[in-house]
């Protein structure tokens, strides 16, 4: 089967540039083995929090000392002229696909983790809670909710925190009929299957009463983000009992960002994109005249063949890279990674402290094509959470790496 | 270029994530089921230390895979359940499970009968007592039993069929036998315009499916064991390649043999096939396919992808397939299971969690004002027919159906 592209992994990356490139007319594939990293998402997407550890506040400021301390940084390779267009491309191709969100790249705001704790983010849903301001919140009283047995979300935790910025809350509980039939299995009492529940008209409806009657007069209510998987949303609830409901996000799996996945997905695939879920690459062939050769798990000798190979298999969690015992490896195709061969530096004793692995991941040349035996092959990019030169947690620019070189990528695939 | 993994169903690659929860779709509608995560590589390990822990409600599995399919780290969820209940599931005992597992002995009888028993099965006051004795799902509309086996029909074909150069051998399954020969006439019809022979093999049996559901799975591993050797025969000694008109036998052959049954496929393997892989292959030399003219009808199509054709990932070929038609609108519905799952929907006790199940999918292909709902598995065609307003196709019956030539 042809293709002008083949992405290999299908997360925030391989799907960003794929949508670009069949939105201009391309006829791509996406392979991925498995649900992506956007499962564990806090429903935000950092660009840029913090350049040699300390925090900042406008991300686009910042790429010119990134790129002096860190030349091999992938926003270094972007640009940063590049970088502000793509972000704002970026928001835009988000929006798109059905994922709105809140945000501008010259100016974070702050997300509230399960925990209650502020973080600097660039973009969030809007149904999520957030505050401009990263020492206080926008309410002084609200009533935090949460569904009576769910495990994955932790109010008094929340109350505390919010205490300390100055904000007051009341801890109340949902508690409803339609609840009890999730509740027979406790430990599968999940974000997503809540959600599910509340598609129902009745239910939605009875939540809404306890949410009503329990305001006492909060300015907003905060629940754990289990609503607005597919309808019921949050604008609507917060319509129906007239005050702002926002919330919070849960430990996994996250809510928005299977939304985000799912719209993605469905958006790619309306535009007319393949996109093949469960199967592995597991070789790939470079034909005579430079072009791509891709076997699958499941389709055995029936090959893919494309003009362009994008890998964006993900780090470490999605199995991108891989570690052995003294080696980091690219499991696929067996790639140059960036990384060290001595097992004792991949690590910092402190859990908190700079962890060198978390930079490891294939090498590029400056257009993000990869290299093997360090020689480059053209046409084959690699995008997202699988480069090296960057650290998702300590610098806060995982999505924003997955977004902006994704849309990079496309980019020079369409100029060709 | 991983360690070696340790286990079969590689259970200790699990990193307890919860992907595979947010798609399993019994989850959703049946709390008393424990889930892919629990029942699976979770309990697995409480399994291997004391089978006590074996929980009998992971008979709720559907062996959907959808699991599998989501699942980052490549467990083998489905067949880590699967395997448990092989392993420890109390003997089967009900009659209505017997008569459910053995579609073909249900079949021989019922063709025999098949103007009596047509009408019977349809009867209120039968469905009351298929309910009442059998706990089969009074709901249920049965599939009707054919009066003429396909396999009848097919003997007389034989001649003619050993006339194309080029041959397959059909694997026709039970429902094509027994209840719809129909089906198989349309593969031969579409076979024979692209210039190839069908034929059968020898004395093939049930390819097990309802019997592993079912707990039967002394029988299954003896109707695995006489098929391979006809598949081998066919395959090795005259070279001749294997086409299933059915996903989910087709699955059963290729991967739950080796995976449940342990029977060892590996030689004959690549040569089975689901029907529409097979005319792909054949999209490489465009005029073959060309002598496959379809109306120019402007035609609204809905796909629904049965649960074994996604973990197989090969819904793409009939895809591919049905594009070749020219004035298709095609619609792909992917992402749902239809809640029928081979027999388990007929069981009283699944009839309504199955039902649940379906419901989005039922609703999306009544909203969608489509001319032809398709799809490969013969069960999603029992689910939908019933629960909806449409009739469902097997995609080569479509097919066959707006052939012009
Ligand atoms: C637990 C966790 C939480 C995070 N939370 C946030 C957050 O809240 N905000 C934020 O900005 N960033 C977050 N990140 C950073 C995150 O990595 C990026 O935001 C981004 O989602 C990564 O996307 P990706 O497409 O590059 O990779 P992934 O999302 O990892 O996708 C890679 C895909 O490739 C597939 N794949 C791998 N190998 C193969 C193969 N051989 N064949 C076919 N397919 C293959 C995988 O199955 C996977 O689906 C988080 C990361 C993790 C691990
Ligand atoms: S998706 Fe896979 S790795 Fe994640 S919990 Fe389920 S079985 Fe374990
Ligand atoms: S096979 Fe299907 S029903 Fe069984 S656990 Fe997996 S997703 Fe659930």
């Amino acid at each position: 089967m042809k293709f002008d592209t083949i992405l290999i992994g299908g997360g925030l990356a391989g799907l960003t540039c794929g949508i670009q490139l069949v939105g201009q007319g391309k006829k791509c594939l996406i392979v991925s083995s498995g649900q992506s990293a956007l499962h564990f998402s806090s429903g935000s997407f950092d660009l840029l929090n913090q350049v040699n550890g300390e925090a900042i506040s406008n991300p686009i400021e910042a790429i010119d000392r990134l790129s002096i301390l860190n030349p091999s940084h992938p926003y270094a390779k972007i640009g940063k002229a590049n970088v502000v267009s793509y972000a704002r491309q970026a928001k835009a191709l988000l929006e798109r696909t059905g994922v709105e969100t809140v945000g501008e790249e010259n100016k974070n705001h702050f997300r509230i983790t399960p925990l209650g704790i502020l973080k600097p983010t660039w973009l969030s849903v809007p149904d999520y809670a957030v505050s401009p301001d990263d020492k206080a919140l926008p309410w002084k009283k609200v009533s935090i909710f949460n569904i009576a047995g769910f495990l994955d979300f932790h109010p008094t935790f929340i109350c505390e925190q919010f205490e300390k910025m100055g904000t007051q809350s009341d801890i109340l509980t949902i508690d409803t009929p339609e609840l009890d039939i999730l509740r027979r299995n406790p430990s599968e009492l999940r974000a997503t299957n809540i959600s599910q529940l509340f598609e129902n008209e009745t239910a939605f409806r009875n939540l809404a009463g306890i949410m009503r009657k329990g305001r006492n007069h909060s300015e907003a209510i905060i629940i754990p983000a289990c609503l607005g998987l597919n309808g019921n949303s949050i604008s609507k609830l917060s319509a129906m009992i007239d005050c702002p409901v926002y919330m919070i996000p849960t430990f996994p799996p996250s809510l928005a960002g299977i939304r985000s996945q799912r719209r993605m997905m469905k958006y790619f695939q309306k535009s007319g994109g393949y996109y093949m879920l469960g199967d592995v690459v597991n070789n790939i062939q470079i034909a005579p005249d430079g072009s791509f050769q891709v076997t699958t798990g499941n389709h055995g000798d029936v090959r893919f063949c494309s003009s362009n190979l994008v890998l964006a298999t993900g780090s470490f969690f999605s199995r991108g890279i891989v570690a052995l015992r003294n080696k980091i490896v690219e499991p696929v195709m067996g790639l140059d990674t960036y990384s060290s061969d001595d097992r004792n530096e991949w690590y910092a004793e402190n859990f908190f402290d700079d962890q060198k692995y978390q930079y490891y991941g294939v090498k590029t040349n400056d257009t993000f094509q990869v290299m093997k035996e360090g020689k480059v092959i053209e046409n084959f990019y690699a995008a997202g959470a699988i480069l090296s030169g960057f650290n998702p947690l300590k610098e806060g620019c995982g999505s924003g790496v997955s977004l902006l070189t994704a849309l990079h990528i496309a980019g020079q695939i369409l100029k060709k | 270029m991983e360690a070696a993994s340790i286990s079969h169903n590689n259970f200790e690659q699990c990193i307890k994530c919860t992907i595979c929860t947010v798609y399993c779709p019994v989850l959703k509608v049946n709390p008393a089921f424990p889930g892919p995560k629990h029942g699976g590589p979770d309990h697995e390990r409480l399994r291997l230390k004391n089978p006590e822990f074996y929980d009998e409600a992971l008979k709720y599995c559907l062996n959907c895979k959808r699991c599998e399919v989501a699942c980052p780290s490549n467990v083998k969820i489905g067949d880590i359940i699967q395997s448990a209940r092989i392993k420890h599931q109390k003997k089967p005992g009900k009659i209505r499970d017997f008569l459910l597992a053995h579609t073909d002995f249900m079949g021989t009888m019922a063709t025999s009968f098949a103007p009596l028993i047509n009408p019977v099965l349809g009867l209120g006051i039968s469905k009351a007592a298929l309910d009442g004795v059998l706990s089969i799902d009074r709901h249920r509309a049965f599939p009707k039993y054919t009066g003429q086996k396909f396999e009848t029909w097919m003997k007389k074909q034989a001649e003619t069929q050993s006339r194309y150069p080029e041959q397959v051998s059909y694997f026709h399954g039970c429902y094509v036998n027994y209840n719809n020969p129909q089906l198989g006439k349309d593969l031969v019809k579409i076979f024979n315009a692209l210039g190839i022979g069908v034929q059968m093999l020898k004395n093939e049996k049930c390819c097990g499916v309802p019997l592993i559901s079912n707990g039967y799975i002394g029988k299954a591993q003896k109707n695995g064991k006489s098929n391979l050797k006809a598949i081998r025969e066919s395959v090795m000694d005259k070279n001749i390649p294997i086409v299933a008109s059915s996903s989910s036998c087709t699955f059963t052959l290729r991967d739950e043999y080796p995976h449940l049954l342990d029977i060892d496929n590996t030689e004959v393997r690549e040569h089975i096939e689901y029907a529409t892989r097979y005319i792909y292959r054949l999209f490489s030399n465009p005029d073959r396919i060309k002598k496959l003219k379809f109306t120019d009808r402007k035609l609204n199509v809905v796909y629904h992808v049965p649960c074994h054709m996604k973990k197989m990932g090969w819904e793409i070929y009939t895809i591919e397939l049905l594009k070749l038609i020219p004035n298709i609108k095609l619609t792909t519905f992917d992402s749902n299971c239809c809640g029928i799952a081979g027999t388990y929907g007929f069981k009283k006790e699944n009839y309504k969690a199955s039902q649940e199940i379906g419901k989005p999918l039922f609703d999306m292909i009544e909203r969608s004002g489509a001319d032809y709902v398709v799809s490969d598995c013969e069960t999603c065609k029992w689910q939908i027919d019933m629960s909806t307003s449409q009739t469902c196709h097997h995609p080569l019956s479509f097919l066959a159906q707006i052939l012009t030539n």
